[in-house]
């Protein structure tokens, strides 16, 4: 770009270094320096724009809504009957991870604390 | 022309009457793909000198994987069954390109992602299996932005990312970017895309093609890798009005594996395409004319769209109503600004819970070194594994949805998805004061842009999307009709949004805008890639 985009002028410090450490550490991720400081810069860039929602007047009844389209009970598939059908294939689905031995599935110790 | 730049239903014509097999119409999309697209993506890293750059950046690089077995297969079966004279299906002989995010059975589903480079599928998705069941020809998968999280294609790990085929410097737009670069360069004639912001409907219009994102609900989701699960919607991409709906016939529908595939009959949209627009209502709102966006002090800037793109949709709207349609001007979308801030919350939110589920367990990439425990297996897979954007996308819906935020931004954001489901539910009123059957808007705010103009800058890279994002807010359909060209020879699309399952009324209507449009000088042009193959 050859220019900044004006919601980038001002660098917004909305999420701090250690918020962001303990998000990444929630999410199981893990990053050095550099990745860290990009990926929050833009984190706070993107409050910017979110924060937008804030300034919406709002009244209080207003329903969420979780799909757009009205799932009504004529447009919704009758519930299943509970009918167990065999997996044609199994093996493909157990040959896919990294590890296995004998039909299990095998990963490093599991952190735990020893109870006295 | 080749066999491979017709129309399926021409295609289908020549097949049903002999004049052609259809190991003829596969040779003809195989030889195109050699012709055009360069190697395919790829999540290793290649040695590369500039003489490898040079010859990436004549090509289109749609593809990530060929299906070249299975597609001649499939030709001998279809080309078998009409020399018993029996009906090859719909799609018969039609070969076809899959965005990598429907798992296939046997083939790498990648989701362009390394955590999932090595993942064979055990299992088809629906729509495909449905594709395949009515005849088509499977060709391979095609690229996108990793997890379908961007609007350009850049952000795939598996490089080189698609090139727009009417000029390879600018991006094929995403995320179903190598889906509609593989339908405009005429290596395949259909390809199955996701739209969760826009992305079948922005990339088709800067690729001059037809996209259109069907209702919430209209197409089975089964087997498609998850992003936001409340907004995503698989859907046809292709050349033509008559082949969007062939396609859209064959994949549509409930399914007992997808209990939101709503129980509402498809119908027939090609006994209804040439019925024309006499009596229909199209509206114009100012409201897609000009793109708003946040400044950090919480004004707004407002710009109008380019005159170049909004003189195209007035142009389409006088055609419309010469041919009969009545044409409702200021019809007001007032939330339509808020989609974009809404989207930044909701999606996150179920993009992070979608991809909790890739732990270097069960499948997937898990980091070859040995580590102390579990925990540190996690966190290293997925660190090496997910590239940016699918970091950014867990970090921020973690943080919008944490209980302290929660209020503040992820339920804010589901009740300004109800404003903005109001806006078209007032517009699509049958007793309201505008009565619409459809609105007529521009699909992008810009033609495609340059290769790296925006890549990097996530805010910039969103807001590519505006004037999508509310049907899939709201679960409407849309679709885009490639509408002529900008100063610079690119594609400039033209968008309609209608009612919840109006899909046979925006196929009709594109159908009268196809007609209006068919002598005009822009429908001669071809993508360069294609030019310079003559």
């Amino acid at each position: 770009m050859g220019h900044t985009p004006f919601w980038l002028r001002e660098m917004t410090n909305t999420i701090t270094k250690e918020m962001f450490a303990h998000l990444v550490d929630l999410a199981a991720l893990q990053m050095d320096a550099e990745e860290a400081e990009y990926l929050r810069q833009e984190l706070n860039n993107q409050l910017n724009a979110i924060n937008e929602l804030e300034a919406i007047p709002l009244e209080e009844n207003i329903p969420l809504t979780s799909h757009g389209v009205p799932y009504t009970p004529a447009i919704s598939p009758a519930p299943r009957h509970d009918t167990w059908y065999p997996y044609p294939n199994p093996e493909d689905i157990l040959g896919q991870a990294p590890q296995a031995e004998d039909g299990y599935i095998i990963v490093p110790d599991i952190p735990h604390t020893n109870l006295e | 022309m080749e066999l491979c730049d017709l129309s399926a239903f021409e295609l289908g014509r020549l097949l049903r009457q002999r004049k052609i097999s259809a190991m003829e119409i596969l040779d003809s999309a195989l030889a195109r793909i050699r012709a055009v697209d360069g190697r395919p993506g790829t999540a290793e890293p290649v040695e590369g000198n500039g003489d490898l750059a040079r010859e990436d950046a004549q090509r289109v690089h749609a593809f990530i994987s060929y299906t070249e077995d299975q597609a001649r297969a499939q030709a001998d079966a279809v080309d078998k069954k009409i020399a018993k004279g029996e009906d090859p299906g719909l799609l018969g002989g039609i070969p076809f390109t899959v965005k990598d995010i429907f798992c296939v059975r046997g083939t790498y589903s990648t989701a362009a992602s390394r955590i999932l480079a090595n993942f064979r599928s055990p299992y088809t998705a629906t729509p495909v299996e449905r594709m395949l069941a009515a005849g088509g020809l499977m060709l391979g998968k095609v690229n996108l932005d990793e997890f379908a999280y961007g609007s350009s294609n850049e952000a795939t790990a598996f490089q080189p990312s698609p090139r727009n085929p009417w000029n390879l410097e600018m991006v094929a737009g995403g995320s179903s970017g190598g889906s509609a670069a593989s339908v405009a360069s005429g290596e395949a004639v259909l390809s199955l895309g996701t739209d969760t912001s826009g992305s079948i409907r922005q990339p088709a219009a800067f690729c001059g093609v037809i996209g259109i994102k069907p209702t919430y609900g209209r197409v089975s989701r089964f087997g498609l890798i998850a992003f936001a699960s409340s907004l995503d919607c698989p859907g046809p991409i292709a050349r033509t009005v008559t082949d969007t709906a062939m396609m859209l016939q064959t994949i549509a529908g409930p399914d007992r594996n997808d209990n939101t595939a709503a129980v509402v009959d498809v119908g027939d949209y090609l006994a209804e395409l040439e019925k024309g627009v006499r009596g229909m209502r199209i509206g114009l709102s100012p409201d897609y004319f000009r793109i708003t966006t946040p400044n950090p002090d919480g004004t707004f800037n407002e710009e109008p769209v380019p005159a170049e793109i909004a003189n195209t949709v007035y142009d389409a709207a006088r055609r419309l109503k010469a041919m009969g349609a009545e044409i409702i001007e200021d019809v007001p979308m007032p939330n339509t600004r808020y989609g974009i801030p809404a989207y930044f919350v909701i999606s996150r939110v179920e993009a992070a819970s979608n991809l909790h589920r890739y732990d270097g367990v069960k499948y997937g990439y898990r980091i070859p070194e040995p580590v102390d425990d579990l925990r540190e297996m996690y966190k290293l897979s997925r660190a090496q594994g997910f590239g940016q954007q699918p970091k950014l996308r867990i970090l921020m819906g973690m943080y919008v949805s944490a209980a302290q935020y929660s209020a503040q931004y992820y339920q804010r954001a589901l009740r300004v998805r109800t404003m903005i489901r109001g806006d078209f539910v007032k517009a699509f009123d049958p007793k309201g004061p505008f009565r619409l059957d459809a609105l007529l808007t521009p699909t992008t705010p810009t033609t495609a842009f340059r290769l790296g103009a925006i890549y990097g800058d996530s805010v910039l890279m969103q807001y590519a999307d505006q004037l999508n994002v509310n049907a899939n807010h709201a679960g409407i359909p849309g679709i885009t009709l490639p509408a002529g060209l900008d100063a610079g020879g690119l594609p400039v699309g033209i968008q309609l949004l209608g009612p919840d399952f109006s899909e046979a009324n925006l196929l009709r209507i594109s159908r009268a805008y196809e007609i209006a449009t068919q002598d005009e000088a822009w429908r001669k042009v071809r993508p360069k890639v294609v030019q310079e193959l003559a």
